[in-house]
């Protein structure tokens, strides 16, 4: 807690419309006691003013610096002190001096007096300011025992890239493959695309040759026939409960990367192309292991065919079948063992999904796999050639010269076509297709028709990473991903909701094997930085660095579980009793445990329930709305909200003079005791700025901003029930480029709060 | 002496993302950057396919990033012009431009206005006009202004001389790096839209490429966000959008550039968002949407007034009364030729390496089109649109990767 407090008034940002002088003179009246040095300087960011702020800080006088000017998004690198002065910023420049306008609408005028609502809010802002940092301790966080060795869930092309990944970096693996050899479906290829310059040919897998490097590799222990059962405990501090042939062992590990693969989609889908009732209808993944045995025959006879047929157009099958994801019962076996009584009833269980839609997702690989098995066609049999039905050729990017390749042979007839059916007359199949480039409707005849193989990700089917954690065994709500254990983040694709657990290759998206061996130096690099991260005591992906975590006051716990069930990131287990148990390393800091506490057990040393409390109550609130104005609180979260605010008034929008701004972590981190302070405080209004939530959800913390919405709807029973208008607290969702609109959405907050009037308890 | 320090090349998505995966390990990182801003392409971008989220989200937790990681540190309006030593132990010349503007935070907008002329501006990509004083956007990383000196009449300098933050004798500096490897995310250009005669070269005031309209629709645009017609201002109520402008076509790009149909369709919502009587339509060879972005393209196809024809464009004209754009097209399926006329025409340019006709400072194999093909065993490794035509999410995938190799590249000696 900040008890020697600088605070600097930056003229350049105040003047014209405020005196710094006058500034300085406030702070000094109000809140001499904690601040000893109150200066002003012409420009705070000059080199001058940067010296002046560091001379007083080497007088040993300080533990904090309060700069009032700029918004804290500018000049981050000049004001660093050294780790023992906590440095705040109060945002006079962007939110006070370019954000303000009279009530009338009009802007001030420099040399005038200043208005009286322009001197009561940057009068609120400083003192804001000054009680936030007494309220602010430096972090002070417990460096934890860890381990470095990461686990690969899975022995296949991705997960034998990411050991050798992650041991080439000098970290030990754990190389964990259910079946008796390492390789997965890759082992089972005669070639793969191309994954390299030309782009012209498929390629040997080289599979046998990584395998050879991991065998040799000291630093990578290789466990088959081995399957996970647990995953307990956090980043840095997992215990991982492997089965070998009945046999457990207790490992301990880091970080995981998760390359657990995929399996082929049911093939009842198929049945619209005549697949599992016509005999020489096959799936490509049965033509690939022909072709790896060295011969390519027609199942009903043994002979070589002479046409093959791909058909790479799904459009009847995708018709044919529902498409909402089918979920089914949950199953039993998916459920972790070593369940402790209580819980199990707690964790939401699993349920597989099952649906179409991943033979739709697999359209790249469908594409690519018609391309390399035509070629087959032509390589393994003299004469034969090969047909392509599609509707799109889904070969983006360089593999359009593949593609181009292709059309170059003269034995690969390529058309884009809606397969409409398969049927068999003779030995002979007939493929018919509307809309082709062949001149419209066609029946081709064909010895043999290769259907598509679907790729279902294993955590679809299966909680796959059987973590011991009070919020289940799996990664949770993965049907946004129809299964995928993807990542809802465009920028921050490793980004999921398990902290220590990264995903690659296909158990993440349909991908090539060049994609999916990027993907596994990426995710190897994701887990090595978790363990760097927590054995240094920091925080991962948003708030990566941040040493602060959230410290628990137990005496007054009541067990209600809200923290434990709200955690977007499965941070907190729970006893039987239901008191919490926190894990630091899987926290990402966002605070949205904090805002569930009823009891206010949760604080952060820089971010804590009674510092935004004791912001709020430091603003001065006119006992009557006709005397200074009504008073709106405006909860922002800072990663969005904030900024958007900063570019709004850079871009000359300006807001009502009735509104006080308070930055928060995420919107999950507001609790219902702030807007019951602000109201009991005669506070006639409190709006909640916050991220996109829903299916396409921009909140970086995931469900911050939608968990506050559903506990608004608390507030509002509770603000009913002592007769305040619940229309008085609401949330928005803005994104960051919003700033246009922000300042309207503000105003026309305080047109409706003026139309119902004053607070209630206002003058109490 | 060998240095585990990495040097990234390239300030764009691609850069900032290896630059920060590594750093957050622990290795020290340099981000050169030629353009004044990091940020890259994406800072021109409206809003990322397929959750038409705004990329200025993304963006300021990566800037967030750097500001809260001291082992990140950048140089703006720079360029690597020499690079000796070998894998492991590098020292790289890095030539950096004046930017005549010093640290130091002061709003300098009143002064910008005064200056006297207006110039086109790059960001805006002829759409709009900048002073000389500038900055491209107002989340621009720096959050400092820039001058382009030798644009300034002797009245500017003289104006601009009384601020205490212009340095009006800044002066080209040089720094030399020790780093054991090297990451190219030197990312991607938007194809020469002149070279494509057929389509217009760019001389039809109503046919705009798909980076231009990104501007267009942008709140910090040179519209402030409203989709017109450059040539009148007017609302177009009929768009179309020519697929592969440039892409997959052997005289000019012979790749697909990945982004271009999803980046279409993302358009066309925009479009149809902001018309609701306006009619879309997407000319397209192959409607390439791999993987999830299935559910996507389904999504914003569903939509009546949207509509896709397999077909080429084979011509694009001006139909001077009216300013209107009459796309030559023959329908692949149908075989019919028929004119179609639209207010607005978008050209789906593809991406081009930015590095294409370039020297390079290191000796790394680069394909005839500019794509850096090898370079690896030099400890010099390729991320993102330097190596292959991605979107921003794989190129984030592709950038953590190539963090992990050099990585293991430096500490694996």
């Amino acid at each position: 807690m900040a008890e020697k407090i600088g605070v600097y008034i930056d003229e350049s940002s105040v003047a014209p419309l405020l005196s710094a002088e006058e500034l300085v003179a406030f702070v000094k009246a109000k809140c001499g006691g904690a601040c000893p040095i109150v200066k002003s300087h012409k420009r705070l960011s000059s080199p001058d003013g940067v010296a002046m702020i560091k001379a007083d800080v080497a007088t040993g006088e300080l533990d904090a610096v309060l700069l009032c000017g700029t918004s804290p998004r500018v000049d981050w690198e000049l004001f660093d002190f050294g780790d023992k002065v906590i440095v705040d910023r109060v945002n006079l420049r962007e939110f006070v001096v370019l954000g303000y306008k009279n009530p009338d609408g009009s802007a001030p005028v420099p040399g005038q007096p200043v208005p009286p609502e322009l001197t009561s809010m940057v009068y609120d802002y400083l003192r804001m300011g000054v009680v936030k940092l007494q309220k602010m301790g430096t972090p002070n966080p417990e460096i934890p025992e860890t381990v470095k060795t990461i686990l690969v869930l899975g022995g296949g092309w991705t997960g034998i890239n990411a050991a050798l990944s992650a041991s080439g970096a000098g970290y030990d693996v754990v190389l964990v493959e259910k079946e008796a050899a390492l390789g997965g479906k890759a082992a089972g290829l005669y070639k793969t695309f191309p994954m390299n310059y030309p782009y012209l040919e498929a390629t040997d897998t080289g599979i046998d040759r990584l395998i050879g490097l991991v065998a040799g590799n000291g630093k990578i222990r290789v466990c088959l026939s081995t399957s996970l059962k647990l995953l307990a405990g956090a980043p840095g501090q997992y215990t991982a409960t492997l089965v070998t042939g009945g046999k457990e062992e207790n490992l301990a590990i880091g970080s995981v990367v998760l390359a657990a693969g995929w399996t082929p989609m049911d093939t009842d889908v198929l049945a619209a192309y005549g697949y599992g009732t016509l005999q020489n209808v096959i799936t490509s993944a049965q033509f690939e292991a022909m072709v790896k045995a060295g011969a390519i025959t027609r199942p009903s006879d043994g002979k070589a065919p002479k046409t093959v047929a791909f058909i790479v157009d799904v459009t009847k099958a995708m018709e044919a079948t529902p498409a909402a994801p089918v979920e089914e019962a949950p199953a039993e076996a998916a459920k972790p063992a070593d369940k402790k009584a209580g819980e199990a009833a707690e964790a939401p269980a699993f349920s597989p999904i099952k649906t179409p839609k991943h033979l739709a997702y697999s359209s790249e690989l469908t594409s690519l796999v018609a391309l390399k098995q035509a070629n087959y066609v032509r390589e393994k049999l003299d004469d034969a050639v090969a047909l392509i039905i599609y509707d799109s050729m889904m070969v983006p990017g360089l593999n359009e010269r593949y593609y181009r390749a292709a059309q170059d042979n003269p034995g690969i007839m390529l058309t884009k076509g809606t397969v409409t059916g398969v049927v068999q007359e003779g030995i002979t199949m007939v493929v018919s297709a509307t809309d082709t480039l062949l001149g419209g409707d066609i029946s081709v005849a064909a010895d043999l028709v290769v259907v598509p193989t679907g790729l279902v990700p294993a955590t679809a089917l299966d909680p796959t990473i059987n973590l011991l954690y009070r919020q289940g065994p799996a990664f949770p709500d993965l049907a946004l991903f129809d299964g995928f254990a993807d990542s809802n983040y465009i920028c921050f694709p490793y980004e999921t909701r398990r902290t220590g657990i990264y995903a690659a290759g296909c158990v993440r998206q349909p991908m090539t094997m060049a994609q999916a061996k990027e993907d596994a130096a990426g995710a190897a690099l994701k887990a090595i930085q978790c363990i760097e991260s927590a054995s240094r005591g920091v925080a991962v992906h948003p708030r990566s660095g941040d040493l602060s975590y959230p410290v628990f006051n137990f005496v007054r716990c009541t067990q209600c579980k809200r923290c434990t069930e709200e955690c977007p990131f499965g941070a907190l287990d729970d006893d039987e009793k239901g008191t919490p148990k926190p894990n630091p390393t899987r926290c990402r800091r966002c605070g949205t445990c904090m805002g569930a506490c009823p009891e206010r057990v949760i604080s952060f040393d820089n971010y804590n329930v009674d510092m935004i409390g004791s912001m709020i109550r430091e603003c001065v609130i006119p006992p009557k709305i006709e005397e200074g104005g009504p008073r709106v609180f405006i909860l922002a979260c800072e990663n969005d909200a904030y900024p958007a605010l900063d570019m709004a008034a850079l871009r000359g929008r300006k807001w009502s003079p009735y509104v006080r701004i308070i930055p928060v972590r995420c919107l999950g981190s507001v609790n219902a005791i702030w807007v019951a302070d602000a109201m009991s405080k005669g506070v006639d209004g409190v709006m909640m700025l916050g991220c996109k939530y829903g299916d396409d959800y921009q909140c970086h913390f995931v469900k911050g901003s939608e968990i506050c919405n559903r506990r608004k709807e608390n507030i509002a029973e509770s603000l009913k029930r002592l007769g305040v208008e619940p229309e008085r607290v609401e949330q928005y969702q803005v994104a960051i480029d919003e700033y246009d609109k922000i300042p309207d959405m503000i105003d026309q907050f305080m047109d409706m709060v003026l139309k119902i009037g004053p607070n209630p308890f206002k003058g109490y | 002496m060998s240095s585990n320090a990495i040097l990234v090349v390239g300030g764009g998505f691609s850069g900032i993302t290896a630059a920060l995966e590594a750093a957050e390990v622990g290795h020290e990182v340099y981000i050169v950057e030629k353009n004044p801003f990091l940020g890259g392409r994406v800072m021109q971008l409206n809003k990322y396919f397929p959750k038409l989220c705004p990329p200025s989200c993304g963006l300021e937790i990566q800037f967030q990033r750097i500001k809260n990681n001291k082992k990140v540190k950048f140089f703006t309006m720079a360029e690597v012009t020499k690079v000796t030593g070998k894998a492991g132990d590098y020292e790289v010349t890095v030539k950096i431009k004046p930017r005549y503007v010093e640290p130091g935070s002061v709003d300098l907008s009143e002064k910008c206005k005064k200056l006297s002329k207006d110039i086109p501006s790059e960001f805006e990509l002829g759409l709009g006009d900048r002073k000389a004083l500038y900055m491209d956007v107002p989340f621009a990383f720096p959050n400092r202004y820039v001058l382009d000196k030798e644009r300034c009449t002797k009245e500017d300098l003289e104006l601009l001389s009384g601020s205490d933050v212009v340095n009006l004798d800044d002066a080209p500096k040089e720094v030399v790096l020790k780093v054991g490897s090297i990451v190219y995310a030197t990312g991607w250009k938007p194809y020469d839209v002149t070279r494509l005669t057929n389509l217009g070269a760019g001389e039809i005031a109503n046919c705009v490429t798909n980076m231009q309209l990104e501007r267009l629709a942008s709140p910090t645009g040179p519209t402030n966000g409203m989709i017109v017609r450059p040539s009148d201002g007017k609302s177009p109520r009929s768009v179309a959008f020519v697929q592969c402008a440039g892409s997959r076509d052997e005289n000019h790009l012979n790749y697909c550039s990945y982004i271009c149909c999803m980046a279409s369709l993302k358009q066309a919502a925009y479009v149809r968002e902001a018309f609701p009587d306006a009619r879309v339509t997407i000319y397209y060879i192959d409607l390439r949407t791999p993987g999830r972005y299935d559910n996507f393209a389904k999504r914003i196809l569903d939509d009546d007034r949207i509509n896709t024809v397999k077909g080429k464009v084979a011509a694009v004209a001006e139909d001077a009364g009216t300013g209107d754009v009459i796309l030559t097209v023959e329908d692949a399926v149908s075989g019919i030729k028929s004119d179609n006329r639209f207010e607005l025409v978008v050209l789906a340019t593809g991406m081009q390496p930015s590095i294409a006709g370039e020297r390079l400072p290191v000796d790394v194999p680069v394909d005839e089109m500019g794509f850096i093909v090898g370079g690896e065993e030099k400890g010099i490794f390729a991320a993102g649109c330097a190596a292959t035509p991605l979107d921003v999410m794989k190129s984030a995938q592709s950038a953590t990767g190539a963090a992990m190799k050099a990585i293991a590249s430096v500490r694996g000696r």
